[in-house]
């Protein structure tokens, strides 16, 4: 440990600490992700109203929307822990961005089936090229390209940087994306009536969206802590294994 | 049970709402499940090593 | 300055010697804009409206295609190390490499792509817009992938991870390239998606040198 290249480690990047200090975090947030989710599921299916012009299938907005927002949310978090590492050089921050990868990964997948699932009654396809759908899709590919990259080096530590470099220049390049697909939609596909951000939305609507707003966010603490330490650990016993092997 | 197979049919989107919300489901449930497998495991790992090497240690300091 | 033009010069004359690094991109841009009216059948419109799409693809794939060299070689044999340690900026050095890639690759398309835009019926109106947006974009592809080739310097399977990364950064720059010349063809004005495709040029430029060499020092280090 001579170099001085090596991370300033915080109390916390001690896997031991961590776990600590989760474990009084999460049983509130788990708790907590129970209830909205469990409440967000009864408003969402049970208790609110179809939609006068899309039926029982804005039901499904109940899903599609708060995965979508946690797609966007989670890239930009994992931007933000990119930065924090390449600045400050702190181990958890590299650590997250690789913890929060895979949930990010899996709400835009969720985000784009349930998109699907909801065009099809209304548009007559499975798939259309709708601008936030196409965007998503890119986005879900810049998540596949970060958890391929990280995985793919046999320095960890390597991976973990060109990963973070590469989320950066992805969240610079995800608005002009984002930008460009929508100005391709409005060129190609004539406005639609029934957009897919849903009908304007009745209070009888908003609670269960922001219910399920609110379990999705929840539940992505939670997970994204106990991945946090998984990562920890992983890189202890990898310590642990390359100082036994010296013996 | 008519009133549950009103609701199940969803009033004929049955077929689109089930399984979105389906799939959310089994995703949430992979994502905390692999999660905590392989938390418990990595745990049990490293608690594992770092007792080896404790008695490593122990070894070497009684040698000495 | 001299010392990144004199880098360039010499990259050209290793592509140049390696003749077989040249003909392959162009080959396969060729052969695979030739496969487009064999796919779809011969009808005059419908290639007419496909070609925009089709040559800027065809661009894409071919770029990709002389990427994953970009840096390879002069990482296996040292020359990268003694790069970095030069005084020259390793930004400049990454500018010189993406020059001669472009070179390379971008300027032959631009060289050939009347000819095969003709094969596929597009709109003459469309000839102009299609060489500039050829001009102004297929820099930048160079730009994004060398920033790709960078970033899975060292990493097993960095072929295919290349195209992975980098395909997606490409959909700004294929959709405005396109419309640019499909905008030519309708007769409307191609000036502000070739506006903004040099708005890409000018901020790659500033920023994907810096993003490529820090992912150099990291495959360095």
């Amino acid at each position: 440990m001579t170099t001085a290249r090596i991370p300033l480690l915080h109390r916390y990047a001690n896997p031991a600490a961590f776990g600590r200090l989760s474990s009084q975090i999460l049983p509130w947030t788990a708790g907590v992700s129970a209830i909205l989710l469990g409440l967000g599921l009864y408003f969402g299916l049970f208790a609110s109203p179809p939609d006068y012009q899309q039926g029982n299938t804005v039901r499904i907005m109940y899903v599609h929307v708060p995965a979508a927002i946690m797609s966007e949310v989670v890239y930009g978090l994992m931007a933000a822990a990119a930065a924090a590492g390449i600045i400050w050089k702190h181990a958890l921050a590299d650590l997250f961005v690789k913890a929060a990868a895979p949930l990010g990964a899996a709400f835009t997948f969720i985000c784009l089936v349930a998109g699907s699932l909801w065009g099809k009654p209304m548009w007559g396809a499975w798939w259309v090229w709708d601008a936030r759908l196409t965007s998503e899709l890119v986005l879900f590919f810049l998540y596949l390209g970060y958890l391929a990259l990280v995985d793919a080096f046999d320095d960890p530590q390597r991976g973990l940087r060109a990963g973070a470099i590469l989320v950066l220049v992805g969240v610079v390049d995800l608005p002009i994306i984002k930008f460009s697909v929508d100005w391709w939609n409005t060129l190609h596909q004539p406005a639609s009536l029934i957009t897919m951000s849903g009908p304007k939305m009745d209070k009888s609507m908003l609670l269960p969206l922001f219910l399920m707003i609110g379990g999705f966010t929840t539940f992505f603490i939670t997970v994204v802590l106990m991945r946090l330490e998984s990562e920890l650990l992983a890189r202890r016993i990898r310590a642990w294994r390359t100082a036994s092997g010296d013996e | 049970m008519n009133d549950f197979q009103t609701f199940f049919a969803m009033g004929g989107y049955g077929a689109y709402v089930w399984p979105a919300y389906g799939l959310t489901a089994l995703a949430f449930i992979a994502m905390l499940g692999w999660t905590v497998t392989t938390l418990k495991a990595r745990r049990r790992e490293e608690q594992g090593l770092s007792a080896a090497g404790r008695a490593r240690r122990g070894r070497r300091e009684a040698k000495s | 300055m001299s010392a990144a033009f004199a880098l360039f010069l010499h990259d050209l004359k290793l592509q140049f010697r390696h003749g077989s690094d040249l003909v392959a991109p162009l080959a396969f841009f060729v052969l695979a804009v030739l496969m487009v009216p064999l796919g779809v059948g011969p009808e005059p419109n419908l290639l007419a409206r496909l070609a925009p799409g089709m040559l800027w693809i065809t661009a894409l794939l071919a770029t990709l295609l002389a990427l994953d060299r970009l840096f390879q070689r002069d990482f296996e044999d040292g020359t990268l190390d003694l790069l970095a340690l030069s005084p020259m900026p390793l930004e400049l050095t990454v500018l010189a490499k993406v020059a001669a890639h472009w070179v390379t690759t971008g300027l032959p398309f631009m060289v050939i792509a009347p000819i095969l835009g003709v094969m596929l019926h597009l709109d003459g109106n469309s000839f102009l817009a299609l060489e500039i947006s050829l001009l102004i974009g297929t820099p930048v592809l160079s730009m994004i992938g060398a920033f790709g080739a960078a970033v899975t310097l060292g990493a097993r399977r960095g072929g295919a991870l290349l195209a992975l990364l980098v395909l997606p950064l490409y959909v700004p720059i294929l959709i405005f390239a396109t419309s640019a010349i499909a905008a030519a063809g309708e007769g409307l004005s191609p000036r502000p998606h070739l506006l903004l495709l040099a708005s890409f040029f000018a901020g790659g430029i500033v920023l994907v040198p810096f993003a490529a060499a820090a992912a150099l020092r990291n495959a360095l280090e």
